[in-house]
């Protein structure tokens, strides 16, 4: 009970329905301060769908998503516009790629700050003090966080034209420039080399330390998940079958006949 | 003597090219953004001229010069189309928003047999005379064979408010939002990107697009009335369409191309088959060119 006051998320019997398929049946979880926690389960088990659910893509059928942004009163955030639910301090990037392709890569991390700056067409034209002032500032953030994911050498380039790993470092970034608190990742590591994922690996922990966010990720590379996480919830059919740390998933029967023992990812 | 009437018809192209320019970038603008042919695009263009026409009445009597009061009068309109086209979206296309693709077509059909009749009732459907207020100037003497000074006028405008809108969207903190949206609707929102603030932006900054047209179409062609949003409209349909629609360089590319064809077919073939050269090209293009000039074909996702 002590920690209580660190939550940051709560999700709470969450259901979501698609005509009559139940694709999440009742699921729990939470995230606190400081944690990197990852959702796992076999393909199809609603991973996906949760993420849509709590970022305002889907509207739920039933449950409560109730975030404490830091300094404010918790808020359900049901049914939420997906923008207003950025602004409060949430961002994620997509298990496909989906940077914008016809801007170039620092374009891509400014507009992450559009949420954070306020200038309006007047600003712009008048070239107002506060104007130029959030220009400076949103350029400077923008290099910074490329600076982070080792990409500012290619701030020009058009997003479209990166290697594939560096793509998804750009998202993250993209996702880090609206300052959440939390951070959600869907699959960072799918389509990467060994390489690339224990690089991806430690710039997720560096993101942490650096960010002050919390991560919450969905991820088949169990080698990533039992390095980085520091609690485990694991999905089948919509449902939650198991909590834990890294080493008690792993032990946990249920989990092994459902997922680990059904079929083996790398 | 051959070749200057060329000259002077490539020149009366330009002009009504541009015009045909500004007011496709309005359905371009927002066919990229929302992927909708706003069909009542035309009647906003028409308010912008019926807006000018009675602000300039009303300030000839006051007595200030012609280019002042040109210059409020399409302020004025200006505001005024801008607003109309904020609410347009407002009521006929954003309640279906989430509905097929058709509603919201046949809702711009509906917005735009309403708006012109609207206009009609409230004004009048004659041909009302629309004051010149664009003194002939003594520089232009030389020239006026070819261009006069109101087509400067309109040239020298359009120019700047092209550039004006490639900065803005090139540039400003709204801009970029656009193209966002444009490129990844969903994912604009994730980032932040209050999207449906994005498409009142876009409907507000075309409907102002199509206004300045109005204004300066009206100072063109002395007369105005209730019914002139259809062809000008469905002219700069062609014209979007045949750039590339969602397409903004596109869509200047293609009034110009379209104004040049019209007034080059007139001119040489016959006057009376002016439209048939507009949309004979538009028939043209789309065999051979189905995504327009600038237009990329759509990729088909593997």
């Amino acid at each position: 009970m002590v920690m209580e006051s660190n939550k940051l998320l709560e999700v709470t019997g969450l259901t979501m329905d698609f005509g009559g398929l139940r694709a999440i049946d009742q699921v729990d979880f939470s995230i606190s301060a400081g944690e990197i926690v990852a959702l796992i389960g076999p393909n199809g088990a609603g991973k996906t769908t949760v993420f849509n659910c709590i970022t305002g893509i889907y509207e739920p059928t039933a449950g409560d998503v109730v975030i404490h942004a830091p300094g404010l009163a918790p808020r359900r955030i049901n049914g939420m516009r997906a923008n207003r639910i950025t602004s409060l301090g949430m961002a994620r990037t997509f298990q496909n790629i989906r940077l914008f392709p016809a801007m170039t890569v620092l374009e891509n991390i400014m507009i992450g700050r559009h949420c954070r700056t306020s200038t309006t067409i007047l600003d712009a034209i008048l070239r107002t003090r506060k104007s130029v002032r959030e220009r400076h500032e949103t350029i400077e953030e923008s290099y910074r966080l490329l600076a982070k994911v080792g990409l500012a050498e290619v701030a020009n380039e058009f997003s479209a034209n990166l290697a594939y790993g560096a793509q998804r470092r750009l998202e993250i970034a993209r996702a880090l420039a609206t300052a959440p608190f939390l951070l959600l990742l869907d699959e960072p590591a799918a389509g990467m080399n060994p390489q690339e994922t224990r690089e991806l690996d430690e710039l997720i922990v560096r993101i942490r330390a650096d960010e002050q966010v919390a991560i919450l990720l969905i991820e088949h590379d169990m080698k990533l998940v039992m390095n980085i996480s520091d609690r485990i919830y694991v999905m089948e059919y919509g449902k939650g079958i198991a909590q834990g740390t890294p080493r008690e998933i792993k032990e946990n029967p249920r989990v092994i006949e459902a997922y680990l023992g059904e079929e083996v990812h790398a | 003597m051959d070749s200057e009437y060329f000259f002077e018809l490539l020149c009366g192209g330009l002009v009504k090219g541009s015009i045909y320019a500004l007011i496709a970038l309005g359905y371009t603008m927002v066919y990229g953004i929302i992927q909708l042919i706003n069909f009542a695009h035309g009647e906003i263009y028409m308010i912008g001229a019926f807006v000018a026409f009675i602000v300039s009445g009303v300030l000839t009597l006051t007595g200030y010069g012609g280019p002042t009061v040109l210059l409020l009068a399409a302020v004025i309109a200006i505001i005024y189309a801008a607003a109309y086209g904020y609410t347009l979206e407002k009521i006929a296309y954003r309640p279906l928003r989430a509905a097929p693709r058709l509603s919201p077509l046949i809702s711009a059909i509906g917005a735009s047999i309403f708006l012109t009749n609207y206009v009609q009732l409230a004004q009048t459907p004659d041909f009302l005379p629309f004051p010149e207020l664009i003194t002939d100037f003594d520089f232009m003497e030389p020239f006026s064979r070819y261009v006069s000074s109101v087509d400067l006028v309109i040239l020298v405008v359009t120019t700047l408010t092209m550039i004006a809108l490639t900065v803005l969207i090139k540039y400003t903190r709204v801009g970029k939002a656009m193209r966002a949206t444009q490129q990844d609707a969903v994912m604009a929102r994730l980032v932040g990107i209050n999207v449906d603030r994005v498409i009142s932006a876009t409907f507000i900054i075309g409907s102002a697009l199509a206004a300045i047209a109005g204004v300066l179409i009206a100072s063109r062609t002395g007369q105005i009335n209730s019914a002139i949003g259809f062809m000008a409209g469905i002219k700069a349909f062609t014209a979007a369409v045949l750039g590339g629609i969602g397409n903004i360089p596109g869509a200047v590319l293609g009034g110009l191309v379209l104004g040049i064809a019209e007034t080059l077919g007139a001119g040489y073939i016959s006057s009376a088959y002016e439209d048939v050269f507009a949309f004979g090209l538009l028939v043209l293009i789309l065999v051979l060119r189905p995504a327009g000039l600038l237009g990329k074909a759509v990729k088909q996702k593997v």
